[in-house]
């Protein structure tokens, strides 16, 4: 006895069809039409564009600085609409790795339901259950193997850096290769097994002044931001490249990454 | 007609289970691969094999990948460089690990053994999943240097490893994730549970002699609220006492960040002590007859010594030469020459 195309197309019809009854029991349809929101990060330094390697800034200690590197990872995006309902983003394209040398990472899109919203919040970071998921939950910008390389991810203390800035200062000490370098590799989930610094930062911006965005299928709503990288320096601490050239995984991160919900602000919306 | 059509695909659909069922059977006679077995005296594995069940091909893919000395920058490192079988998977002779460029890491390398029933992995707890580990050796400066895009690159030019990675995930293709479950399917497979001790545990024939049982009477009263049976390790973080080393290595306090964690390292196991010397996070101690002595006599006092070593008028463990032999003769008990030996764990 052999199994024929006709009996195999009978079959797969067969249960197909048991399939479809048993789903019209189980939900009502969702009328809601979802539509693509985008979020720019535009990274600015002051008053000025920032120009990675070339642009030479102060900050607010009075210290001269360039920038070499710019990365942060940006998820679990919400927003709120006129009616004070929230949408959460499904936590799976949720996840956005923005790096200043790559503009095509400045854009993140996300899929919301049509409506005007007022608000959107964002977490600078990864997520604890994320650093912790096994690890083939973890694609895309959150591959350890992939963003180790990037340099965004620590593999002798499991976890992803949330943020990473480094450049230049003539107010910074020499390194082993003869430069000025300050480094800021700021990480921390909150510990695995033992509870340790955590540095998630959760930031929720207010879209009503400068504009609400108003997300419709067939066009593109974008909320753009500037991220002020020299923000990161002054706000409920102040940091100075001097006395802390180098801020990685240490008590001290804590103060740089009090810093980061001032380095975001909503500058207007494009509808 | 349509009833007659239905009757027709679940009869084909019955014979069609069958002869896969048959085909199974058929594979189970040809290869002896068991799987991933916990031994009757061992409790559940912490790994979670459910996120990666482990079969004959991924275990294969991961013994060929841990010998794979593309692994590393230069094509002359591979796991197994450090992780010597027959000296318990550690490096034998190196009180630190000695890697590409001949250049020295900072710890000793611990055995690759029984990995399946660790809570965290490093001499501090660093990385909490088995499936997390290879990332450091492959990419540290000191031990492979090498980035994860090239090892890919370097092991897609070997048509070898599209056949293995195939039979092992079911398609060609080869990335950082695949590698790491199939390194984790390999090392989680390294038992050793056959020692004399387990055998005696179990009641599979064997006794100690009158020495060895001394022995471990002592060993359940001195050393086992850290080296917990029957692991040898209850995985804890603990300060033994033995002084910071010239590169004033804090261990887990790097991790946690709390003081109260300076100094302290796991616990780590004592089975096949007779294959890893030299002993501690440093490797300080190349005899365990040193590593008595010091519990017998060096024991130094700081902060975070642990307080089951400092409990008596001196710090340390009342241990007379008399107990140091029974003790001695007690931990040899632990010794497993077949996990040393086996062939299936083997560079083939
Ligand atoms: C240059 C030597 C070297 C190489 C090569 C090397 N290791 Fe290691 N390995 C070490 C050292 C040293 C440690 C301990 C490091 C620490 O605790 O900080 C270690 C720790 C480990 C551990 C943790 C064990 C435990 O009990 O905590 C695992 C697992 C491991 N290595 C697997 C691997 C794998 C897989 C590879 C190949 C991809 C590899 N190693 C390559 C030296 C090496
Ligand atoms: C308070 C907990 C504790 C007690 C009690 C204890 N140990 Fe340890 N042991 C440790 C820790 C922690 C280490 C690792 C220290 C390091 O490397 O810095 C260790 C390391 C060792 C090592 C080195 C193993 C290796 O592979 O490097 C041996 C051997 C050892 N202990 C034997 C013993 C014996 C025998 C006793 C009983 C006389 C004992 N220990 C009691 C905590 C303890």
């Amino acid at each position: 006895m052999k199994l024929s195309l006709q009996h195999i197309a009978i079959g797969c019809a067969l249960i197909f069809s048991l399939q479809s009854c048993s789903k019209k029991d189980d939900n009502k349809p969702q009328t809601s039409k979802k539509a693509t929101l985008s979020v720019e990060f535009d990274n600015i330094a002051g008053d000025r564009n920032l120009q990675l390697g070339t642009g030479t800034y102060t900050n607010s200690s009075g210290e001269q600085l360039t920038i070499q590197t710019l990365k942060y990872f940006i998820s679990n995006i919400k927003v709120t609409n006129a009616e004070g309902v929230e949408y959460v983003v499904p936590q799976d394209s949720s996840y956005f790795l923005v790096d200043e040398s790559k503009p095509e990472t400045q854009e993140c899109k996300v899929q919301v339901p049509e409506a005007d919203y007022k608000s959107l919040t964002f977490t600078i970071g990864v997520d604890s259950l994320r650093n912790t998921m096994d690890i083939s939950k973890r694609t895309g910008v959150l591959d350890p193997s992939g963003s180790m390389d990037d340099g965004m991810y620590w593999g002798w203390n499991s976890g992803y850096i949330f943020f990473k800035m480094e450049g230049t200062s003539p107010q910074a000490p020499v390194d082993p290769t003869g430069a000025n370098k300050f480094r800021y590799h700021i990480g921390g989930f909150g510990g695995y097994s033992a509870p340790t610094i955590n540095n998630i930062k959760t930031v929720t911006l207010d879209l009503s002044k400068a504009g609400v965005a108003r997300v419709r299928a067939g066009r593109e709503s974008n909320i753009h931001l500037m991220v002020d990288a020299l923000k990161m320096f002054s706000g409920p601490s102040t940091i100075s490249i001097a006395a802390n050239p180098q801020v990685m995984f240490s008590a001290f991160s804590v103060n740089v990454a009090n810093n980061f919900a001032g380095m975001f602000r909503h500058d207007h919306t494009e509808n | 007609m349509r009833n007659k059509a239905f009757w027709t695909v679940l009869a084909g659909f019955c014979l069609f289970i069958y002869a896969c069922k048959k085909e199974d059977d058929i594979q189970k006679t040809v290869s002896e691969f068991l799987g991933f077995q916990q031994p009757a005296n061992f409790p559940e594995p912490v790994y979670k094999l459910s996120n990666n069940p482990v079969n004959e091909a991924g275990f294969l893919l991961g013994r060929t990948l841990f010998y794979e000395p593309r692994l590393s920058r230069d094509n002359t490192i591979s796991c197994g460089s450090c992780h010597i079988q027959s000296s318990g998977f550690t490096q034998h002779g190196h009180d630190v690990s000695h890697g590409i460029d001949d250049k020295l890491g900072s710890r000793n390398s611990p055995p690759i053994m029984n990995l399946a029933w660790n809570k965290t992995f490093f001499w501090d707890g660093g990385v909490f999943d088995l499936d997390l580990q290879p990332i450091n050796p492959i990419t540290n400066p000191v031990e492979m240097d090498e980035k994860m895009e090239s090892v890919i690159s370097k092991l897609k030019q070997l048509p070898k490893y599209n056949e293995l990675f195939k039979k092992a995930f079911g398609t060609e293709e080869i990335n950082g994730i695949r590698i790491f479950k199939a390194l984790s399917q390999f090392m989680v497979m390294c038992v050793s549970a056959n020692s004399k001790y387990d055998k005696v545990t179990r009641n599979e024939g064997e006794s100690f002699t009158a020495e060895e049982q001394a022995g471990y009477t002592i060993f359940k009263s001195r050393c086992s609220s850290c080296h917990a049976e029957p692991l040898f390790t209850d995985g804890s973080f603990r300060n033994n006492g033995i002084g910071a080393g010239p590169n004033n290595d804090e261990g887990r306090y790097a991790v946690t960040l709390n003081p109260d964690d300076r100094y302290k390292f796991k616990v780590p196991s004592l089975r096949n002590l007779s294959y890893t010397a030299p002993y501690m996070h440093d490797g300080r101690f190349l005899t365990i007859n040193a590593v008595l002595d010091h519990y017998a006599n060096e024991v130094k006092v700081s902060p975070t010594l642990d307080p089951l070593l400092n409990t008596g008028n001196k710090p340390g463990v009342a241990l007379s030469d008399d107990d140091k032999i029974k003790l001695l003769s007690f931990l040899k008990t632990l010794d497993d020459p077949d996990f040393v030996s086996r062939k299936d764990l083997s560079e083939q």
